[in-house]
């Protein structure tokens, strides 16, 4: 499927060229807009879509949990050595293990959700310019054939966009 | 932020990315100088390790020596990643921007340097691994869960791998940066390493969120490192350590050397890497601001320490404060009081000299010489003191290898530093393009004010 990039030098010129965008038939799920620093939600129209990341701390924390309670009681009791007079599953200390490891299962779930809600690593050769990086807006729209494509690059050009660039044209 | 001059984001790329595209001739001198200085660490690490722990001052009663004070003075100097990271980015501290990566990194470098000198403690370092896990399925043996020394390994493990995580997951759009910015086999390795970002609106947003709930979750692991360590001591029945305040006073006591800490990283960065425009007195004067209550915090919980101790009329407490309270250690209390409050603290009131880099680097330093006092007259004093169970007394003087691998751990923070300097980004870039996306001004009158416009 083709795919269009326009570059633009403000974020203004951007938002402007984005309404352009959905004047003509492009929804916000047909543009991806690319910066090089977050703006706040919403600034260009588009539609960064839900996400479940809250879930995966819970997650990594209920296995971090399992994984202390069963180094702290799982080995006392299977090798009980009293210590001390001391209960074989003292509370008080098997309760620090078992805090770590759940903060620790959070923190690394919490990570791996990061990736997995950005849809990361991307493998993908999408377009792509350097210059987002630099200061430029990129919208880049995603079109079911070059009939669109072109009306895209049209809109794009006439919104002001410093370049235009295209891929995957039939 | 009055003084943050405008820039665009191609003279903020220019300018955070010259650590890692160019290389002075002092970083050179730098580097070959802090590889001398962890050299000789090195070598006087394999000098304990072949001779055995004889080779230092330990001897009976005084066990813990400069090694376990070094342990728990990097320990606390890694506070400061969390407290200015986490803290002030949930509290939405604009000023945080250019600081924070910094500290975070230092966070890393000074755990795993803390974590390093509770293996060389031990002198025997390959049975570590032994100790702190559970590894015997043949004879049945495991580590006692119970005791706090399987506590500490978790608990700096926990923190460890959180303030990696918490670095690395920040510095993924400035990997992204680096890769656009650069070519060759640099673009190649830039590009693995930011997972193909490309910074479209829900990998900002979900960016955003992770830094928010990574503070949320690292909190807590901060305050239990801390503790933890302090229990070391209080869970022990030692005299003068059995002390029920130690977990607080330690937290703020890591703050206050880690804070202080940051302030002498921001100097050296300010100046090595030429961010004159990025790190800037305003910095300088908030954190600052910060150190006075933490300073001050520290004095309150080490007076209660000291007045429990003199009046509750336990003999044996009584008898280690007082020693402590006695020559020669008092002069070394005297010095670590003045080094923490009576001489940063009355500076850092006001704002003059909060705003000279100078002054604040120097106090900086100072604070840090009296937090190391701090934690030897926790440790030497204490397991000085004469008691009946101890079949000999020997006074406790650090031998040249316990010195020299004092200095190495200093050397060998500094140089991780250097070397991430020249890897990495050491201000997030994208951090400091966003405060200028929400940088406006107002005109007031005759003023024109900036400010920062929050959701």
């Amino acid at each position: 499927m083709p795919s269009v990039l326009g570059l633009f030098q403000s974020a203004d010129t951007a938002a402007a060229a984005a309404d352009r965008l959905q004047a003509s038939g492009f929804g916000p799920p047909a543009y991806e807009v690319l910066t090089g620093a977050p703006y706040p939600e919403g600034a260009f129209g588009e539609d960064s879509g839900d996400h479940r990341l809250f879930i995966f701390p819970l997650g990594g924390a209920m296995i971090g949990f399992a994984v202390g309670l069963m180094v702290t009681a799982g080995t006392q009791l299977s090798y009980p050595l009293v210590t001390a007079g001391k209960p074989i599953l003292g509370i008080p200390p098997m309760f620090i293990i078992m805090y770590e490891g759940t903060m620790l299962g959070a923190l690394i779930f919490t990570i791996m959700g990061v990736i997995f809600e950005s849809r990361l690593p991307n493998l993908t050769n999408d377009l792509y310019d350097s210059r987002i990086t630099e200061g430029y807006v990129g919208l880049v729209v995603r079109c079911d054939d070059d009939a669109q494509a072109d009306t895209a690059q049209t809109t794009l050009t006439e919104a002001g966009a410093e370049e235009v660039k295209q891929q995957g044209r039939s | 932020m009055h003084e943050r001059p405008r820039l665009t984001p191609i003279q903020i790329n220019r300018d955070l990315l010259r650590s890692v595209l160019e290389t002075p001739l002092v970083f050179y001198v730098l580097l070959l100088l802090l590889m001398g200085l962890v050299g000789l660490g090195v070598i006087a690490a394999t000098l304990m390790v072949s001779y055995g722990l004889g080779v230092t001052g330990l001897n009976h009663p005084v066990f813990w020596g400069f090694f376990i004070i070094n342990f728990v003075f990097w320990v606390g100097i890694s506070h400061a990643g969390t407290m200015i990271s986490a803290i002030l980015r949930l509290s939405a501290a604009e000023w945080r921007r250019p600081v924070v990566r910094a500290a975070e990194v230092m966070t890393v470098f000074s755990l795993l340097t803390a974590a390093l000198f509770v293996v060389l403690h031990t002198g025997r370092p390959w049975r570590t691994l032994y100790w702190a896990f559970p590894y015997d399925f043949v004879r049945g043996i495991w580590p006692d869960v119970r005791s706090p020394l399987v506590w500490d390994p978790s608990a700096i493990f926990t923190y460890l791998t959180g303030s990696i995580l918490f670095v690395y997951a920040a510095l993924i759009p400035d990997l992204a940066l680096a890769r656009d910015q650069t070519t060759g086999w640099r673009r190649a390795v830039y590009g693995v390493l930011c997972l193909g970002w490309r910074g479209n609106a829900r990998q900002w947003k979900l960016l955003n969120a992770t830094g928010l709930l990574l503070s949320a979750l690292i909190l807590p692991v901060f305050v239990s490192v801390h503790s933890i360590v302090s229990w070391d001591f209080g869970m022990s029945l030692v005299p003068g350590w059995h002390v029920h305040i130690f977990a607080p006073y330690f937290v703020v006591g890591a703050v206050l050397s880690g804070v202080a800490a940051v302030i002498a990283l921001m100097a050296v960065m300010r100046s090595l890497f030429r961010l004159h425009d990025y790190i800037r007195p305003e910095h300088f004067d908030m954190i600052g601001r910060l150190l006075i209550v933490v300073a001050l915090a520290w004095a309150y919980f080490y007076f209660i320490d000291v007045i429990f101790a003199l009046l509750s009329n336990e003999e044996a407490e009584y008898q280690v404060m007082k020693l402590r309270l006695s020559p020669p250690y008092l002069y070394l209390f005297l010095l670590m009081i003045t080094c923490n409050v009576f001489l940063p603290v009355p500076i850092w009131m006001f704002r003059k000299f909060r705003r000279n880099i100078g002054i604040m680097v120097w106090t900086a330093i100072v604070v840090n010489i009296g937090m190391w006092l701090e934690r030897f007259l926790i440790i030497i004093p204490t397991l000085q003191r004469r008691h009946p169970d101890a079949f000999a007394w020997g006074d406790y003087s650090a031998s040249l290898v316990e010195i020299t691998l004092v200095i190495f751990s200093f050397a060998n923070v500094a140089l991780l530093l250097l070397l991430f300097s020249k890897i990495f980004p050491v201000i997030p870039i994208w951090e400091e393009k966003e405060g200028h996306i929400w940088k406006r001004e107002f005109r007031i009158g005759k003023l024109r004010l900036p400010a920062i416009v929050r959701e």
